[in-house]
């Protein structure tokens, strides 16, 4: 078997000094009744790589690559382009094939590395300080909600109903099995992302209010004001972004009274690749908070010798060390996302990133003015960056399904995201990232006109 | 100015009603370089063998029991900035906190320094 | 936030010369051996290695009234300079690709090319993941077919995939044994964990909402079975065992432990983050275990990429299957593969489950790793059920060659107790004064090794644990065991250039309690510029 370096002749010597009959003799503690005398039952045996690979085609060909299509999903993950050194950076193997840091003095590729992505998460955000990655942005969502709560020691959790449907059954789910009970309202089909409802139901009781920006529907609330609001009670305001491109357009949540900010790094640098491995990113505007945060962080120092080095750091909040007190059980993270995300926008700059940024709000104004267009449609948004909503008088999820026989993927009904109907069947998010062509934008109009005709 | 010492290798002086609680040389040098400590909040009421502190070296993280019952009248803030402090003058500016002896009676069960020393002794 | 600390040391910078360094250069760099400043130190605003329209000036922006003012502040560096910084900085990595990585617990084993090339083919890599489930047919298939193999070779019932790594599996476990639970009315509120276990385990468990309470280990290093029989009751929710456990041990007791746990109204959680020793060799559903997470990035040969993604499917018994989390893919008798989320879980229970599925809810959006699933999938087709068996075997016999080869000149704690599994313990009794593990270790950088594993499990003094896993040679062992003996002797001896070591590595041992102090996480000009 080509993974495995042993010959036969290897073993025996090995045996040999083992002092063992076999290599079965060393599985002794083993209960016989519970030792497999062979290969499970049942199962394919060795394969070649040509054979795997031509296994593992026929399942891929099975999928519809957006590439394909005329492409319009979103709703948390995004299509941009990558461009290729991201891919040839994350592949060498120093970097694919190494350890979590622990061992700083052969480590400091990646540990530079990820002081580079905590400061460049944190300039993205507007914070002062980011941690080394999280898995996603929902679980992101849910580490800082139960920091919000040590540090208020409060546990009302006040969600928007404009944050990621997904994101609140997290949340929901965790909820069930901590102090925290979770106040959730599904959002309603309207242009106005419902900032007075959010802030008239923050109490006393409130740990955090979670705010998605821009919201599930595209839209851009009014941070400034329910960072007051909250404030005033004592509560501290999470702001939670799916699309990091957004900001190079659109104003730092930690310019704008966020405490924290989440949110879902994969599209910058990592792909679609069906919803994971994706990347949580997370940081805070307080400095003071730190020693509460979750997950890994990455600090400066020096060596011996006085060079500057760096080491994964303040590690007593982490599970290894503090168990069944630590901040989090988090072990790993996303260490090569993080990497990705990190050439990525090392590529793109602040002069790539508002380029990028420009160039999606450009799209996306095309596609809603052309879509405003069509017949029996109407654009629910007055605000977006690069996803909006639109509107259609009847169930759009079974006109999605239709479309893409026509080769148009025409973006995540929000029946899909919120299968309670109440007029939301009718809605549909659309997505338009620099991938997209004006011949696409055509396709989808056309497809939907000929649709609704 | 009578000094107590407890299993828990903290430090007790006190003063009239007043105590004021540190770690002793020996539980500084088992821990290591520290790099934090977390001392309690001024009013904070503390029952006899409460949680009261947070020691922390780079590898790992100690809470610091209350020898004695009663109420926090003052954290050492300079730990905040100097968590060394403990490092390098554990017995003095490396205090933790002050606070008001609620029950002088408590402090009966408590070790001077010879048994201290010889309690040290018996666990290296 | 605090710019005492910003060192100020560039490459370039002289440094102080510590002795050894007799040809000393103007850069700072050692020929292959070069210094990287930071980006931020390299990069500019203005620069950009992306080719992308000039935003137009007579854009009517929609943006609302939030249109960003501030600067980012962000430099970026043109193609070349980005190739070169990050290939730099990964040369002061160490690497599987470099050499043996013998971490205990952590089974780092050869990453295939063949897995990351098929991770990248269009239809996995390209496909979003609320595409209508009819143009994701494949993927569907991918977690499909993973699962019938997790679920077939742990002798298990079921299989949670969405998890997002070891810990978030262990997560998903727990909270499958609350909802199993809860649902008969039963609010235990304690976690058994043996004192040997991962941190993972009680962060997990508190988490999850448990008090934690350790179990003793015996003697021999494994669960004090007639302790934990004792302490078994009405209150205690879960034991969580590793199998093999951190000393490297097969856990004999196993099923009298499942036994008596599920006869006291418990559930068996068992950590699997060394299924490694025994994959193809022992099912733990014959051992009584309920739920086990399995790390692809272990067991199954997915990069661990410096600190992840991982991934953690939970293998479930036919107990705890009903209340895994949402999404789940299910293969219906004619062959279709259903993709079940909240929208059509209920209805999809009573069609297929005669209601009986009562998922606890989401843990993540979306649906799990699934660059790791194609991953790993190719990984086990590659190897088949006899490669996986052999895998397994390689894996504990290269463990036991290190053992009895070293085992003359370290503390082999429980060495007279038999053979190991997948991982030597070894721990620090013998070492001269002033001569700690940390030193062998980091000896051991200077050999060309990663250290091993270190101060864990923490019921044994000193501990090092070592697992070289089966994609060693018997050469590199050989050259680590030369290594490891010469440490040895070193340490014994009490060679005080150990306390320094590393001489040879890109940094000399680094000053984590400055670091800690007075942490600096995020670069800030120094005041001086």
């Amino acid at each position: 078997m080509r993974y495995l370096p042993l010959t036969d002749t290897d073993r025996a010597v090995m045996l040999e000094r083992i002092g063992a009959e076999s290599v079965d003799a060393l599985f002794a503690d083993v209960p016989g009744e519970h030792y497999l005398d062979g290969p499970v039952e049942g199962l394919p045996l060795h394969a070649s790589e040509m054979a795997v690979e031509n296994h593992m085609r026929r399942l891929s060909k099975q999928n519809l690559a957006a590439a394909d299509t005329a492409f319009f999903c979103g709703a948390g993950a995004y299509r941009h382009h990558v461009p290729s050194t991201v891919d040839h950076i994350i592949q060498r193997g120093e970097f694919l094939t190494a350890y979590t840091p622990y061992q700083p003095e052969i480590a400091q590729g990646t540990l530079q590395m990820l002081f580079e992505f905590q400061t460049q998460v944190a300039r993205l955000y507007g914070c002062e300080i980011a941690n080394a990655s999280m898995y996603d942005g929902s679980t992101a969502c849910w580490e800082a909600i139960v920091m919000a709560a040590r540090l208020t020691k409060r546990d009302r959790i006040l969600l928007s109903g404009g944050l990621h449907p997904h994101y609140v059954s997290v949340a929901e789910t965790m909820a069930r099995f901590t102090p925290g009970h979770v106040d959730y309202q599904l959002p309603v089909l309207a242009s106005d992302p419902g900032d007075d409802a959010l802030i008239a139901r923050i109490d006393e009781e409130t740990s955090c209010v979670v705010v998605q920006y821009p919201d599930i529907m595209g839209r851009i609330s009014d941070l400034p004001r329910i960072a007051e609001a909250a404030h005033e009670k004592g509560a501290l305001l999470i702001v939670v972004n799916t699309e990091p491109v957004a900001l190079g357009a659109l104003e730092a949540p930690g310019n704008l009274g966020a405490d924290i900010v989440v949110g879902e790094g994969q599209a910058i640098g990592v792909g679609l690749q069906f919803g994971g491995p994706y990347l949580g990113l997370f940081a805070i505007t307080n400095p003071k908070h730190v020693r509460q945060m979750p997950g890994r962080l990455c600090g400066e120092t020096v060596d011996a010798d006085g060079k500057r080095g760096f080491v994964l750091t303040l590690s007593t909040r982490e599970q290894h060390i503090r168990r069944e007190k630590a901040t989090s059980n988090i072990c790993t993270n996303s260490g090569l996302c993080a990497l990705a995300f990190s050439v990525h926008m090392t590529l793109l700059g602040e002069k790539g990133l508002t380029a990028l940024a420009a160039e999606n709000h450009r799209l996306a104004c095309k596609a809603a003015d052309r879509l405003a267009q069509v017949d029996g449609v109407s654009v629910l948004n007055e605000s977006f960056f690069n996803e909006f909503t639109i509107v259609l008088e009847r169930e759009i999820r079974p006109l999605v399904r239709e479309l893409t026989d026509k080769g148009v993927l025409a973006g995540v009904s929000l029946g899909r995201l919120f299968p309670d109907g109440d007029g939301r069947e009718n809605g549909l998010l659309v997505t338009v990232t620099e991938t997209v062509t004006d011949e696409d934008i055509e396709a989808l109009a056309t497809a939907i006109e000929e649709a609704l005709a | 100015m009578p000094r107590y010492f407890t299993e828990e290798h903290e430090w007790i002086d006190v003063e009239g009603d007043s105590a004021t609680i540190g770690i002793t040389d020996y539980a500084q040098e088992q821990l290591g370089d520290i790099v934090f400590v977390e001392v309690p909040e001024k009013g904070t009421e503390l029952d006899k063998g409460a949680e009261a502190a947070v020691v922390e070296s780079v590898k790992a993280a100690s809470d610091v029991f209350s020898p004695i019952s009663g109420t926090v009248t003052v954290g050492n803030a300079a730990l905040e900035e100097e968590p060394e402090l403990v490092n390098s003058s554990p017995e003095e500016d490396g205090w933790f906190f002050k606070l008001t002896v609620s029950d002088a009676a408590e402090l009966e069960g408590l070790m001077d320094e010879d048994a201290y020393k010889t309690y040290c002794e018996g666990l290296d | 936030m605090n710019t005492m600390n910003q060192s100020g040391w560039k490459p370039g910078t002289p440094v102080p010369s510590a002795g050894e360094d007799d040809y000393p250069t103007a850069t700072g760099n050692k020929a292959l051996m070069l210094e990287e400043p930071l980006l931020f130190e390299l990069g500019t605003r203005e620069t950009c290695g992306v080719d992308l329209p000039e935003p137009a000036a007579d854009a009517s922006p929609r943006l609302g009234q939030f249109a960003r003012k501030q600067p980012l502040d962000l430099p970026g560096l043109s193609e070349p300079e980005t190739v070169r910084h990050y290939t730099r900085l990964s040369r002061q990595n160490y690497a599987i690709d470099l050499g043996l990585f013998p971490l205990g617990s952590c089974t780092m084993k050869h990453n295939p090319r063949l897995n990351e090339k098929i991770a990248r083919m269009p239809g996995f890599a390209d496909v979003h993941p609320l595409q209508p489930v009819d143009t994701v047919r494949g993927a569907l298939g991918v977690i499909n077919e993973l699962a019938h193999w997790l679920i077939a070779l742990t002798g298990m019932h079921g299989v949670a995939m969405s998890p997002k790594a070891g810990a978030h599996g262990e997560l998903c476990g727990i909270l499958c044994i609350r909802a199993a639970l809860e649902a008969r009315g039963d609010m235990r509120k304690v976690v058994l964990v043996p004192e040997s276990a991962h941190g993972t385990n009680p962060a997990t468990a508190a988490f999850a909402g448990y008090e934690v309470e350790d179990i003793p280990a015996g003697p021999d290093g494994r669960v004090d079975l007639a302790a934990l029989k004792q302490r078994l009751g009405p209150d205690v929710a879960a034991v969580m065992i590793t199998n093999p456990n951190t000393c490297g041990l097969f856990e004999r007791d196993m099923k009298a432990i499942s036994d008596a746990v599920h006869a006291a109204g418990g559930f068996v959680y068992c950590d699997g983050a060394n299924f490694n020793a025994i994959m193809g060799r022992v099912r733990p559903g014959d051992l009584g275990v309920d739920a086990m997470h399995i790390n692809l990035h272990k067991t199954f040969s997915t990069p661990h990429g410096g600190g992840g993604p991982g991934s953690g499917p939970v293998v479930l018994s036919e107990a705890l299957s009903p209340f895994g989390p949402l999404p789940y893919t299910a293969r219906t008798k004619d062959g279709v593969i259903h993709l079940v989320e909240e929208e059509n879980a209920d209805a999809f229970s009573a069609e297929h489950f005669d209601g009986r599925m009562q998922s606890f809810g989401r843990m993540t959006a979306f649906h799990g790793q699934m660059g790791m699933f194609t991953r790993a999938l190719a990984y086990i087709l590659s190897h088949g059920a006899d490669g996986l068996r052999q895998a397994s075997g390689d894996a504990v016999l290269n463990a036991n060659y290190l053992l009895r080869s070293l085992d003359d000149v370290l503390d082999a704690p429980f060495g007279d107790a038999g053979h190991c599994m997948h991982e030597a313990l070894f721990s620090d009794e013998g070492f001269a004064e002033g001569m700690s593990t940390l030193d062998l270790a980091k000896g051991l950088i200077d050999e060309g090794f990663h250290p091993m594993t270190m101060y864990f499990p923490l019921v044994v003094h000193g501990a090092m644990l070592i697992e070289p896993t089966e994609t060693e040679s018997k050469a590199t062992l050989d050259q680590f065991v030369v290594a490891m003996r010469s440490l040895a002797d070193r340490v014994k001896a009490g060679d005080e250039t150990l306390n320094t070591a590393p001489h040879h590595a890109p940094r000399a041992r680094l000053d984590e309690a400055q670091a800690a102090r007075k942490p600096v996480l995020a670069h800030r000009k120094p005041e001086t510029d």
